[in-house]
């Protein structure tokens, strides 16, 4: 149960936003060549930020609560889907809260007109 | 470099993404800043598990020691700058026409009738633009 424990809250990170897709009907996953395209720079600059501070000694993770798989690098499979799934449910939450809310975000078809 | 310095140069670097390199602006619109409060409240709580149960564990020298529901006061700004760069990148992409639409509709889907993904009579989103965004972000 222990090595679960990271992947539990990355499920749980999921679970608590992925229902917007379906019902607030926030087209995040249907859009999913932009969202591929947002986390690769993402898990790329964040991934040598982990390395880089785990070669500082900054933190360090209880071998008991991850899966135990490693990537290139040494770092647990769980730190990279990290980086995954939170800007993905950052971004269902943006989507969510600008369709709500109906406020620009920037990326409309007449976004030139600025307000912010 | 402690994380504490780190977490600074990367919310220094999120913050020069959004306001200079992609020019997004996140940090000067609303929607921004009504969607960041609901996203602090869930890392508080994963993160408050992850740090409470030393899933992840910080040498104590490299952080200032001031904990929020167990985690290092560095990981909000940690947090601020994936967030921050992560929608600035989203929205960039948005703005060049990667898949800019079907936009997010905000509607419940028991108020309006449910349209099946592809189907022909699917509601608002505008046709035109996505299949020009579609082919845009194919090419």
């Amino acid at each position: 149960m222990g090595h679960l424990t990271y992947l539990g809250v990355l499920a749980g990170c999921l679970v608590a936003a992925l229902w917007l897709e379906p019902v607030l009907r926030v087209n995040v996953l249907r859009r999913w060549r932009r969202l591929l395209l947002t986390l690769l720079p993402v898990i790329l600059l964040f991934g040598l930020w982990d390395l880089a501070a785990v070669a500082a000694g900054h933190w360090s993770f209880d071998p008991a609560q991850v899966s135990g798989v490693r990537l290139p690098g040494g770092l647990p499979l769980e730190e990279v889907l990290f980086f995954a799934v939170v800007p993905a449910c950052a971004i269902l939450g943006f989507e969510a809260t600008r369709a709500v809310l109906r406020r620009p975000a920037g990326d409309e078809a007449a976004a030139d007109e600025e307000r912010p | 470099m402690t994380y504490t310095a780190a977490a600074l140069l990367g919310v220094a670097a999120a913050l020069a993404v959004d306001l200079a390199v992609l020019r997004t602006r996140l940090v000067t619109r609303a929607v921004f800043w009504a969607t960041y409060p609901i996203i602090v409240g869930f890392q508080l709580l994963s993160n408050g598990v992850l740090t409470g149960r030393d899933v992840v564990r910080y040498r104590p020298d490299a952080i200032l020691g001031w904990r929020i529901a167990s985690a290092p006061v560095e990981d909000l700004l940690f947090g601020f700058a994936l967030v921050l760069f992560s929608l600035s990148v989203w929205v960039w992409l948005g703005r060049r026409g990667v898949q800019r639409t079907p936009a997010a509709q905000g509607r419940p889907r028991f108020t309006a009738r449910r349209a099946r993904p592809g189907a022909s009579t699917a509601t608002p989103a505008p046709p035109a633009p996505r299949s020009r965004d579609t082919r845009r972000a194919a090419s």
